[in-house]
């Protein structure tokens, strides 16, 4: 018999059986318990598969990251913060820093602009569904397989042999020389490109925020507006961008800790080389290649704190939301 | 003249009204250019996976259009064939349903007691739950593997599963306790007067008033795990090749480039056919799904 018919048993029958079983279960061990305690212990059995999963995934490893960040390569003895001012003074890391603050800034003022200009402009059309529809579908596939769809964007041929990179070929065809995209090492130049394949997956997921933002805006207003003369201009600056601001913020902030956490796409298309390092990245190689559990516990560190104000932030948005429904 | 500005010419005495449409006109034109280089990038791929490799080698995939007879499967028998990845579209799936399902459940177990029961310090618990959504996934890998190792799950299915569903619970149990605590009391209060149990009322009130939020949350986490490369890597990565999901297999793919990237488009195809088929027939559910799971770590 194939294995894998038993492991398709497991998956499709025995882990919801094993997940209904465990509440019924529970109803049984209750009957065993005194009635007037019963209500004190039941929500404790209801919520203790939860506890069980964040306690071993989230909390204990979380601390125990904490404290391998200030102890050697393999964690036997405490370095204090060695590891911390090695983060701050590498040039590979520091590059990697100054390369998330790059992803910071032009993938949220790209997918967010663009979001908002393609949210306005697609809301005035008949072909909206569609045409939103085609700007949120690289939404559904994953880093890797983009990757690869702009990995034959970008491919290089040495000049005077054709082209089969799409870019270069539509260089070509007006007279300009084949480009080695991704191998520049200028100006930042191929973390640009990185940024514009992420914003590429990502300005759908604004749009359609911004959108439904955008459906929320009394028509009157904006009539009432133009009928006293505003131009389309004015009312979009002195009306409609105002009302946006709320959501362009939770938009925004969700960017901002998406391009912190970079990773799938420059692993997959440079691996950090030719100087587009990341942190998440940086700390792959250390975990992986050096396997320096130290370093990559501290570039950890650092990722979570300059995470949090910006998702607290946005938990305090999404809540108030929440209760305005 | 040309047609239009004949056409212009006419409407020129109403100005609003021309000035109106020249309007339209260039929306149309942004709109379409926009929708012309969001689709080129996918459409290129699309054509190179279904030419053959000397082709794709020496020409760019617009040559179709001279020679429409090239068209060919080749590429996708040869990946499914020989490169590991039918296997892996299999391992995508052992990997992706109970991630999906195990959170899923947890989570509405949780959300039911939260939404639903008393007990002391129930709103500091669920304020915990939910500040963990701060905790970047990264920040888990070093004592989460240290730990699989002790028991040998590295490698293994199952430590997907249990990470996945660590991951994804706060941002479940986030949602579906707001979704649940909304729904009408007195429906509750009449199934507890007529002798039902909490679990009967759980699984035949609670769960089916909550499909919608149920299916956008199961579609953002089947997404997610299904695209997931990071956690893979971590969990699976070299340890057990044959465990190892599409994203792992195509990402290996890519890194030994020279001998035959051009079959990396079928590749990339076929792990995006789930997907995109997902995408397409569950739109509505997805959207919701993606929009609201986007805090998620």
């Amino acid at each position: 018999m194939d294995p894998r018919l038993g492991t398709a048993l497991v998956v499709l029958i025995g882990i919801p059986a094993v997940l209904v079983g465990y509440i019924f279960l529970s109803e049984q061990v209750l009957r065993g318990v005194p009635e007037r305690r019963r209500g004190r212990v039941r929500p404790w059995l209801w919520l203790a598969p939860m506890l069980g999963f964040l306690i071993v995934f989230l909390v204990y490893p979380t601390i125990g990251t904490f404290i391998d960040s200030l102890k050697d390569q393999l964690g036997t003895k405490f370095v204090g913060l060695a590891n911390y001012s090695f983060v701050f003074s590498d040039p590979d890391t520091l590059g990697a820093i100054k390369n998330n603050v790059i992803w910071l800034v032009l993938l949220t003022a790209l997918t967010v602009g663009l979001g908002l200009v393609i949210a306005v402009l697609v809301d005035r059309v008949r072909y909206e569904s569609v045409a939103k529809s085609i700007i949120f579908m690289p939404l559904a596939i994953s880093a890797t397989a983009a990757s690869v769809i702009w990995l034959f964007m970008f491919a290089y041929q040495p000049a005077g042999t054709p082209q089969d990179g799409t870019l270069n070929a539509m260089l070509a065809a007006v007279g300009v020389g084949p480009v080695p995209w991704l191998t520049v090492s200028d100006f930042s130049f191929n973390t640009i490109l990185l940024v514009l394949v992420m914003a590429w997956t990502w300005t759908g997921f604004c749009m359609v925020i911004i959108s439904s933002a955008l459906k929320g805006i009394s028509p009157e207003l904006i009539e009432a507006a133009r009928v006293d003369g505003a131009s389309e201009l004015q009312v979009f600056r002195r009306i409609t961008l105002p009302l946006l601001m709320p959501t362009l913020f939770v938009v925004g902030t969700t960017m901002v800790i998406t391009a912190l956490k970079a990773f799938d796409i420059v692993y997959v298309m440079t691996n950090g080389n030719f100087d587009t390092q990341v942190i998440a990245n940086a700390m792959i190689e250390q975990l992986f290649t050096n396997g320096d559990f130290g370093k990559g516990s501290a570039l950890a560190i650092v990722l979570m704190i300059a995470i949090i104000p910006i998702m607290a932030l946005n938990i305090r948005r999404f809540q108030a939301q929440e209760e305005m429904r | 003249m040309t047609t239009a500005a004949t056409a212009l010419a006419r409407t020129a005495t109403a100005t609003p009204r021309w000035r109106r449409s020249l309007g339209h006109l260039t929306t149309h034109v942004v709109v379409i250019i926009l929708l012309i280089i969001w689709l080129i990038p996918t459409i290129g791929l699309l054509i190179n996976s279904f030419r053959p490799s000397e082709a794709v080698q020496t020409s760019g995939w617009w040559t179709i259009i001279f020679q429409p007879s090239q068209v060919t499967l080749d590429n996708y028998a040869y990946v499914l064939a020989q490169s590991g990845l039918w296997q892996g579209f299999i391992n995508s799936l052992f990997i992706t349903i109970p991630a999906t399902v195990i959170p899923i459940f947890v989570a509405a177990f949780a959300a039911y007691a939260f939404a639903w029961m008393q007990f002391p310090g129930r709103n500091l618990l669920f304020v915990v739950v939910v500040g963990l959504l701060v905790v970047p996934l990264q920040t888990t890998f070093v004592p989460v593997l240290q730990l699989f190792g002790k028991f040998g799950l590295n490698g293994q299915f199952i430590a997907l599963w249990l990470a996945h569903t660590g991951y994804g619970l706060p941002f479940a149990v986030y949602l579906l306790r707001n979704y649940m605590s909304g729904l009408p009391r007195e429906v509750f209060e009449a199934a507890a007067i007529d002798g039902a149990s909490p679990a009967t009322a759980f699984f035949r009130l609670a769960i089916p008033m909550s499909v919608p939020v149920l299916a956008a949350l199961a579609i953002f986490q089947f997404l997610f795990v299904w695209n997931d490369l990071l956690v893979a890597l971590v969990y699976i990565g070299a340890a057990n090749p044959s465990n190892q999901p599409l994203t792992l297999v195509i990402a290996n793919l890519v890194g030994s480039y020279g001998n035959g990237w051009w079959y990396l488009a079928a590749a990339a195809f076929i792990s995006m056919a789930v997907p995109l088929a997902v995408f397409f027939s569950l739109q509505r559910y997805f959207v919701r799904g993606i929009v609201s799971g986007s805090v998620k770590g």
